[in-house]
């Protein structure tokens, strides 16, 4: 789309390399105050967690000070290390436990709403759809004091600690699924799933067999996030816990070290980079296995120049 | 590609699958994940007014919540609307504050994170792939840790004091973590400019290159077309911005905790999450809450209702 102004200027450019040496001159040296306002911007952003991480391999008890490597904080301290601490140990259970349960559920719920309110073509579909666009956009407090007053007044049966968090991150995390999987949709279109009704396919067949291959990719995409941002969660999960069994890693982060710090704050840098790694691991190996599941589709796409199915 | 698209989808999705698979297939996929926000995201709110317009136990102090509309009172609305604006009024400078905060730290994000978003957008080059990683890294890094991150750097005896005292900006060390608002407002800054980056990052990158192109072309120099184009061109993704940061700032309690937990830089969240652990101000609490979302509600259906237009994919 851009092709027809583009050209002729490209043209120029390259017809008169003066021009073009002057220009990248300029490009060179106008940019170079934001360049480096950028970079300012990456180190700011960046340091302070690195120097966290750093100084939870600290062998004292200080943060601000280095007295030597070591791994104290994860294993060594019979007391205040991850592996020792009970609340520290029983928060990395808890993390855990709530993003395989809350992927496991929310994932196949968001997929199927997707299809469905895709499909189904009516008013009804489009205010579901709108619930859970305005789901998504919430403010996590309003979400989570809600299903806190909800628990505690009407569905009491339900006490808070591990189900109602993982009831409230199911329905926090529906969006993520429902999201990613309803724009691919609209990408791929109708004529797969009617290729295969028209070769014989019943109509929950086209789906297993057709639609959720073409939907891996963005299934796959979404199982990442969520279980990445259940990792991260605090409002809900704090919210929602009744005691310190149920206090998942960022809670006990909040809890020992609001107001200004703690005797356990090297640890609970140790435990914070458990955590970041945790999130890493989950997204950079999902963002490989994804490249790989999308690989052959773009080569495929170039050959047979189905642009809509990489749109959106 | 982008105008094309549509047309042709839709005469595509016209005669599609819908009328040839049963009926019943496509609501019921969509069921189990209606019923599950039906019940903890929809339900909630109605639970939540009937607290607000419910009495307290005066035995236990719990709330005892009135479900039937017509009986409902307004024993807790009217005690917050005399905390927020009667005689001695607690919550009045909380809201004014939060509001100051809020306003404040969404101006530094954007001015912070308009910069680096048109850079990436216009003129990271090749290594435009690097700087989004790093960019976006902060995403996966939990907001506790970032907050813990300068909580270490911000103690008296802590890096930041020795910076300062070694530069001679300084004499004695500030005590930065005891309720300071810059300290709460420099957090929030921290906390929420990645969001407000990638907000802006999409926007600007969907600009049509062409444009500038042809403003070049016309005669109009780097900063005039920055000024004539650019700008009133990511006019509506500005606004997109503010807004993804201001919704959830409001509803911060976390940072302002991490980083002073002293009284004097409360801000509602603080007093909404208080309420709920406090006995007998669960119902306050609901009335804070409703009144936070009366509040939002429009800003961010204006939100959803912009970005659904735009593309669906564009509200993340």
């Amino acid at each position: 789309m851009t092709g027809g102004s583009l050209a002729p200027s490209a043209a120029t450019r390259v017809a008169l390399p003066g021009i073009s040496r002057l220009g990248r001159i300029r490009r060179l040296r106008r940019p170079s105050i934001l360049r480096g306002f950028v970079w300012l911007y990456l180190v700011w952003s960046l340091a302070p967690v690195a120097l966290a991480i750093l100084f939870s391999f600290n062998s004292g008890s200080s943060v601000t000070e280095w007295q030597g490597f070591s791994l104290r904080w994860y294993v060594g301290d019979p007391y205040y290390s991850v592996l020792h601490d009970p609340a520290l140990h029983q928060a990395v259970i808890q993390t855990v436990r709530l993003a395989v349960l809350t992927t496991v559920v929310a994932v196949p719920i968001g997929v199927l709403f997707a299809i469905g309110v895709h499909r189904w073509r009516s008013r009804q579909a489009s205010a579901w759809t709108f619930v859970m666009l305005l789901a998504f956009v919430m403010p996590e407090l309003i979400f989570g004091v809600g299903i806190f007053l909800l628990l505690t007044n009407l569905l009491t049966f339900i006490r808070l600690g591990t189900t109602a968090q993982f009831l409230a991150l199911v329905a926090w995390n529906i969006s993520w699924p429902a999201i990613i999987v309803r724009a691919r949709l609209q990408s791929i279109g109708a004529h797969y799933e009617e290729a295969a009704r028209d070769l014989g396919a019943s109509a929950t067949g086209a789906i297993r067999r057709v639609l959720l291959p073409l939907l891996f990719p963005a299934i796959f995409a979404s199982v990442v996030l969520v279980f990445a941002g259940v990792i991260d969660d605090f409002v809900i999960v704090d919210l929602l816990s009744s005691n310190a069994q149920s206090e998942p890693m960022s809670v006990i982060i909040y809890t020992l070290g609001a107001h200004g710090g703690s005797a356990a704050a090297p640890a609970l840098n140790a435990l914070a980079t458990v955590m970041l790694v945790m999130s890493i691991v989950t997204v950079a190996a999902g963002w490989a296995v994804y490249r790989r599941l999308t690989r052959g589709e773009r080569r495929r796409d170039e050959g047979l120049s189905l642009g809509p199915l990489t749109g959106a | 590609m982008m105008p094309a698209a549509p047309t042709t989808e839709a005469g595509l999705t016209q005669a599609g699958p819908g009328t040839r698979q049963p009926r019943w297939l496509w609501p019921l996929l969509a069921v189990p994940g209606a019923v599950w926000l039906a019940v903890l995201f929809l339900l909630p709110f109605y639970v939540a007014l009937a607290v607000a317009g419910g009495t307290v136990n005066p035995l236990f102090l719990n709330a005892v919540p009135i479900w039937n509309p017509v009986h409902w009172q307004s024993g807790y609305v009217r005690q917050v609307f005399a905390d927020l604006f009667g005689a001695n009024a607690f919550l009045g400078p909380t809201v004014a504050r939060t509001l100051l905060y809020v306003a404040v730290a969404s101006v530094l994000c954007l001015l912070i994170g308009y910069p680096v978003a048109y850079f990436l957008a216009r003129q990271a080059g090749r290594r435009k792939g690097l700087y989004l990683v790093a960019v976006i890294a902060p995403f996966w890094v939990s907001y506790m840790m970032r907050m813990l991150a300068w909580q270490n750097l911000l103690q008296g005896n802590g890096l930041v004091n020795h910076a300062l005292i070694v530069a001679h900006l300084i004499t004695q060390p500030v005590n930065w973590l005891s309720g300071m608002p810059v300290t709460v407002i420099f957090g929030l800054v921290y906390g929420y400019v990645p969001y407000v980056i990638v907000v802006l990052y999409a926007g600007l990158d969907r600009i049509d290159g062409s444009l500038l192109e042809a403003a070049r072309d016309l005669g109009l120099g780097r900063t005039r077309t920055f000024l004539h184009v650019t700008l009133p061109l990511s006019r509506q993704v500005v606004y997109a911005g503010a807004l993804i940061t201001a919704l959830p700032m409001a509803g911060d309690f976390y940072t302002n905790t991490m980083l002073s937990g002293v009284p004097s830089t409360t801000m509602v969240g603080n007093v909404i999450s208080n309420s709920l652990s406090t006995p007998g101000q669960g119902g306050e609490g609901a009335v804070l809450v409703l009144f936070l979302l009366i509040v939002m509600l429009a800003p961010m259906i204006w939100y959803v209702r912009s970005t659904s237009r735009a593309g669906i994919g564009d509200v993340l």
